[in-house]
């Protein structure tokens, strides 16, 4: 009878488990989070690693900025505590902007795991906190010292008594101390929830440890990527992509070799810092950037350790993407969220139809405030909120499909219901539709972005945080097709508003934001008519538009008039 | 019994699925059944000819009938299909987009071509009105009659059969919505109106528009079948009430379901759950996991204290993978189920990992797995689970398919055994064992999802392929008990005879506990009560009906509510205190801890009405126990060892109460086949259940 292959479906099989371990543990801290990000968006993620603090498995959530900066914060922690100084009944956390996963408001708490009195795993997990003091989510600050409590990498919990100490000062640093308490007990509740079903896993299989199981999956996993990789085109190719940035444009330039089973991908030629908090340190640039490069080489391989190694990062110092201490970063999403763009530049080279277009590609979140040390005092009593909602503009077209609209990419966020925000707080959202024409002109068309108006109901000033992208410089196309339309954003009356920083809305007054498209793919002429004629009949594209970049003519009926199509399109 | 619906003389039970029309007699003498392949073109044709052909085969007039339950997945299909009416949808101004940009969300991650679901109603059927309520409910803009009444003339022109109303906030004040219905409804005569307001009363503007636009979508088809199907019965001198199962467990009359038939999705499911439920009160199970595992999917229900658990939504239709998010929401009521791609049709294959995978992709019925011989060529579970000998050719659903387990051996080995490099045998056990490891990775999570476990949980196991892995499952979540009912094979239409007839409300009124409004509770409930049972007693006059509330609630900051059932009483000033209190214990359950000084806020309140449930009797005890001897014996693949063992082979039908099996063995009747795998052993208890415990010490593989 052939044992070895037995063994290899029940190593599978304990594959499988592992990974519906950490789901289990992902949930269980979207299910108990505050922060709207973590619970709303699954701004969080769930990991076990083995001793030496290589990642063996990793749940699938709402966000590519913790993919490898988590597995690799984990050794930090073990830098710093090493395994023979660990407890059980030890809990360990940090926010380290750059031993963690990029800014200060994600905590990360990793947790050692003993079974009969000894350490067979350790536990982490990521999630994004309401507040962590300082000017808030806003990228006005100019060092990390505005933004916030920097919590290095300590005990959370000694012999399974937490630091109380440490609580206290969190709580006396942040502006919801029991929602952010809330999410720290429920960091550390997650860890304990992967363990017991580890140890369930271990009883059924009679495992002692993870060492064969663990290089099992590591070793599948690189085999795995390392075929992938070699299955392409070997080479090397540069792409540039000039953003709005905060106090001036900023470029990010890539070089992306493929070689010997490796992706490497270089940021040389990439601008120097910003004095905002938009700056991107390189965990997290790492992680967006390896995001892009797995959706296109290996979308169904595991994260691991075994395949954290295929995709190497690298940028200058000093640069918008590996911005050293103490640099602001609260918003480093702006530069991370655009990383796959840039990739996707490269790879565009390699693989023709293969990547899509640009896309919106930063969050167009909502954030909106008014009330005490926010908007000035007036006269009749102005209600103190916060609202963070999240949307998206469109995303790129893809080689044989239109963008997505209003679909975020490469984030994995959720919108807030219009309908809960308004319950919560004193705000009116009128209008909330697909923005007509904002799809870059493609064979392929790029995904619409969308307009929203805002108003208060009170007689009084709110305000925004903006942090927006592609307002100066808009989602290009590939091969020959459109851009997407540049973001928008104003007063009711007029009056045109900065897109990053924070700003207020006059009483009475209506705030107007157009969202940006993303990038057409191929030549607009290309495009069959008759799908031109189907996106002016649904009004996402106008008529005109539809003459002027797509050369299709349509009659009165809505028809194409294939004749006058035929004469422009010559 | 009385006048009560429920009980009293013959009653028939019609399960409509995806392939067969399933029909229960159940009569003085006992219980029939017979299945025959659903007729899509007229799914009443089918239902009729059941009829027909179970009253003649037992004898029983169709005027001694008092009953007809009927579920179907009728609705679900033209969802699935897009095979609705042609809809239009209209809004608040603003607001035709939310139905496309649902939670601007992608649900794969990683995949970059992902589409989204399409909307129901395109883009050039949805219209806006001015209006604009705001979200306590106060007039922010009046409804622009006029622009409604020249909504009207355009739909006229646009042919529509069905108009879903939605407007922002309708849920706390519905006036513009049953305005404009009405002005819609003189314009459009013979034009189904939907309002979000009495389809789906809450909170979240997607979750509420898809709801009433599915409902919209489905509803001319569905008022159309139900007067066939009443028109056929009474034909037949059936002259019986006709009840419609629905999601949420319980039945309503047709004037209900013709109305709101959105309520109708996934009838069947429920149908299994509340069988589940009362296979566990017969045998005193407090915890069980329900397992229907047929053809295409695997439903898993959590059962507690005979209750299922109602969930308020439902996602329906999903296009890729079974992922959630890749279908339609629905906030209906509906026992709570996951529902994945695992079933005997599922397809297996070897990933770039070398993994062997499993569904959700399904051979359906054509050509369905290899073994059918019917051209189908990708291994299936029941290739793998013919070449381990577990199912014999000969016999296959009830000897109606031939068996060919070469075929299923040539897929397997050129899909699976030669990629790997392993013995088809070795193939086979794996394809089992990833998808008995697959179904219990989804208990698992749903259970954590809902603050359960498995401790202490029996295991109910129906549907075609259920009994085959019933003992793996169990094993691989630590259970000890595994009851497998009669007639398995029609399990939900058995289910629907055990139904009650009920209704569920439910109305979002946010409310802070510090701003606690007692009257405004009672006036809720009262208001609930009555509408409720309106629509209970249309098919229960005189019985005594039971009254359940739950408030749907969280800490003030959080996104999602939990449900805290909350006591039938008047509320009164200081209660406030008492719910924080219920909140308190049932977050603690779900989450083993609670958050001190936090506010806590309730969303929606809501109230079910059922009629009583009968008391059933539990098990009778057997008077004696025997070992019966085999039919014969089979080979059957043992993965632990790597070996073939022997088994014997024991007819279902031929074993008395009281009947002890040792495992390994094999349990055959016409729908399915139980496994016995070595470490558990059967027995046939005082209701002719199967009743498999794990022997003591033993361990299966």
């Amino acid at each position: 009878m052939n044992d070895a292959n037995m063994n290899q479906i029940r190593y599978q099989v304990m594959w499988d488990r592992l990974l519906s371990v950490v789901e289990e543990q992902a949930q269980t801290l979207m299910r108990t989070a505050f922060s709207t990000s973590s619970r709303e968006a699954g701004d969080i993620s769930a990991g076990v690693f083995d001793l030496k603090g290589q990642m063996l498995a990793q749940a699938v959530t709402g966000t590519p900025g913790h993919i490898n900066s988590m597995a690799r914060a984990v050794v930090h922690f073990l830098d710093v505590f090493p395994v023979d100084v660990m407890k059980d009944g030890d809990v360990y956390i940090t926010n380290d902007p750059w031993k963690g996963t990029g800014h200060l408001h994600d905590f990360t708490v990793v947790t050692p795991t003993y079974r009969n009195g000894v350490m067979v795993a350790l536990f982490a997990c990521t999630s994004h906190v309401v507040d962590i003091g300082g000017v808030g989510m806003s990228p006005d600050g100019r060092q990390i010292y505005h933004e916030g409590l920097f919590v290095p990498i300590m005990p959370l919990a000694t012999g399974g008594e937490m630091n109380a100490w440490l609580l206290n000062l969190i709580r006396s640093n942040v502006r919801e101390p029991v929602q952010v308490e809330g999410d720290i007990y429920a960091l550390a509740a997650c860890n304990d929830t992967g363990a017991r079903r580890l140890f369930d896993m271990m009883n059924e299989y009679e495992l002692d440890d993870l060492d064969a199981l663990g290089d099992h999956i590591i070793e599948q996993s690189r085999t795995a990527i390392t075929a992938a990789i070699n299955e392409l085109p070997q080479g090397s190719w540069q792409h540039a992509m000039r953003i709005d940035g905060f106090e001036n444009p900023i470029d990010l330039v890539a070089r992306l070799t493929i070689s010997n089973g490796i992706i490497q991908v270089d940021y040389t030629g990439s601008s120097g810092t910003s004095d905002f908090g938009i700056n991107c340190p390189m965990c997290y640039t790492e992680a967006y950037t390896a995001f892009g490069v797995k959706c296109v080489v290996a979308p169904d391989i595991p994260n691991n350790a075994g395949t954290l190694d295929a995709i190497v990062v690298s940028a200058p110092d000093n640069t918008i993407v590996n911005a050293p201490h103490p640099c602001a970063v609260v918003a480093r999403s702006t530069i991370g969220h655009m990383l796959p763009d840039v990739v996707f530049g490269c790879l565009h080279q390699a693989l023709p139809n293969r990547v899509p277009a640009e896309g919106t590609s930063n969050l167009w979140n909502v954030k909106l405030g008014a009330g005490h040390g926010i908007t000035e005092r007036t006269e009749d009593e102005t209600t103190t909120f916060m609202l963070m909602s999240f949307h998206s503009g469109g995303a790129g077209a893809r080689p044989e499909l239109d963008g997505l609209s209003a679909t975020p990419y490469p984030s994995g966020v959720r919108n807030v219901p219009v309908e809960i925000s308004e319950a919560i707080t004193p705000i009116v959202v009128w209008r909330k539709e697909l923005r007509m024409d904002s799809g870059g002109a493609g064979a392929q068309r790029g995904g619409l972005g969308q307009i929203m108006e805002i108003t208060s109901r009170e007689d009084a000033p709110f305000g925004i945080f903006a942090s927006f992208e592609r307002v100066l410089y808009p989602a290009r196309g590939r091969d020959g097709a459109g851009s997407g339309a540049t973001g928008e954003l104003r007063l009711g009356s007029g009056k045109e508003l900065r897109n990053k920083g924070f700003q207020t809305i006059p009483a009475r007054e209506r705030l107007i934001i157009e969202m940006p498209g993303g990038g057409g793919f191929g030549d607009p002429f290309a495009r069959e008519p008759d799908d031109v004629a189907r996106d002016v009949r649904l009004g996402l594209v106008s008529a005109e538009a539809a003459a002027r970049d797509y050369g299709v003519v349509l009659g009165d009926g809505g028809e194409v008039d294939q004749v006058e199509t035929a004469k422009h399109r010559n | 019994m009385g006048d009560s619906l429920i009980g009293g003389g013959a009653r028939l039970a019609v399960d409509i699925g995806g392939t067969f029309t399933d029909v229960v007699l159940e009569h003085a003498n006992g219980q029939d059944s017979l299945k025959l392949l659903t007729t899509p073109d007229a799914p009443e044709r089918a239902v009729l000819e059941g009829v027909d052909e179970i009253l003649n085969r037992t004898g029983v007039s169709a005027t001694d009938m008092t009953l007809v339950i009927h579920g179907t997945t009728l609705a679900t299909n033209a969802l699935i299909e897009r095979k609705g009416a042609r809809t239009a949808l209209v809004t608040t101004d603003g607001f035709r987009d939310s139905i496309e940009m649902a939670y601007e969300h992608r649900f794969e991650q990683y995949d970059l071509y992902m589409e989204r679901p399409q909307p129901l109603v395109e883009r050039d059927r949805r219209f806006s009105v001015p209006e604009r309520m705001a979200a306590d409910g106060t007039v922010l803009m009046d409804l622009d009659e006029r622009a409604v009444s020249a909504l009207a003339v355009e739909l006229a022109g646009l042919d529509v059969e069905a108009v879903a109303v939605c407007f922002l906030h309708s849920y706390v004040n519905p006036d513009h919505e049953h305005r404009a219905g009405a002005i819609l409804r003189e314009a459009l005569p013979g034009v189904s109106i939907s309002l979000s307001a009495d389809v789906c009363p809450e909170i979240r503007e997607y979750d509420r528009m898809s709801t009433a636009c599915a409902n919209a979508y489905v509803q001319p088809m569905m008022a159309g079948y139900l007067n066939q199907l009443e028109d056929g019965l009474r034909d037949r001198g059936l002259v019986c009430p006709l009840l419609l199962m629905m999601s949420s467990g319980g039945v309503t009359t047709v004037a209900t379901a013709t109305a709101i038939p959105i309520r109708l999705v996934e009838s069947g499911p429920a149908g299994g759950a509340i069988l589940a439920r009362d296979i566990a009160r017969e045998n005193d199970l407090d915890k069980i996991l329900s397992f229907d595992m047929g053809g295409t999917t695997a439903k898993i229900t959590l059962i507690d204290d005979f209750q299922p658990h109602i969930a308020r939504s439902f996602e329906v239709a999903r296009m890729h993978r079974f992922l959630k998010g890749s279908g339609l929401p629905l906030r209906i009521p509906v026992i709570d189920m996951v529902e994945i791609g695992a079933g005997g049709g599922s397809i297996a294959d070897v990933d770039a990992m070398r993994r062997i995978r499993v569904g959700p992709e399904s051979a359906g019925s054509v050509p369905g797995p290899a073994c059918y011989g019917n051209g189908g060529t990708a291994p299936t579970v029941t290739d793998g689970d013919a070449v381990l000998g577990r199912i014999d050719p000969a016999r296959f659903a009830g000897g109606k398919v031939t068996l060919e387990p070469k075929e299923a051996a040539a897929a397997i080995v050129r899909h699976i055994g030669e990629v790997l490099e392993t013995e088809t045998n070795i193939a086979a056990a794996g394809i089992s064992e990833i998808v008995d490891e697959h179904m219990a990775n989804a208990a698992r999570v749903h259970a954590i999802e809902n603050g359960k476990d498995m401790v202490g949980r029996s295991l109910v196991a129906f549907g075609g392929a259920a009994p085959l892995h019933a003992t793996r499952l169990a094993d691989k979540l630590g259970i000890k008990r595994i009851v497998v009912p009669q007639g398995a094979g029609v399990g939900s239409a058995i289910g629907f005879l055990r139904a009650q007839i009920s209704y569920e409300m439910v109305r979002t009124r946010y409310m802070d506990l510090r701003e606690f409004d007692p009257r405004a509770v009672n006036e809720i409930y009262s208001s609930m009560r009555r509408e409720a049972e309106a629509v209970v007693r249309l098919g229960a006059p005189d019985e005594p009906l039971v009254e359940t509330r739950t408030a749907f609630m969280r800490y003030r900051g959080q996104g999602h509510e939990i449900m805290v059932s909350i006591p039938v009483k008047e509320f009164g000033t200081g209660d406030d205190a008492d719910l924080a209190d219920w909140f308190g214990t049932a977050y603690e359950k779900l989450f083993s801890r609670t958050i001190p000084n936090l506010g806590v806020e309730v969303l929606t309140w809501t109230l079910s009405l059922a009629t009583d449930r009968p008391s059933l009797a539990t098990v009778p005890q057997v008077e004696s126990s025997y070992q019966p001897e085999p039919m014969g014996q089979r080979r059957l693949f043992d993965p632990a060892s790597g070996a073939w063992i022997q088994a014997g082979v024991y007819a279902r039908g031929d074993m008395r109460p009281g009947a002890m099996i040792p495992g390994p063995a094999v349990i055959v009747e016409d729908e399915t086949t139980t496994l016995v795998t070595n470490g558990f052993d059967a027995t046939i208890n005082g209701l002719g259940q199967i009743v498999m415990t794990r022997a003591a010490g033993g361990v299966s593989s």
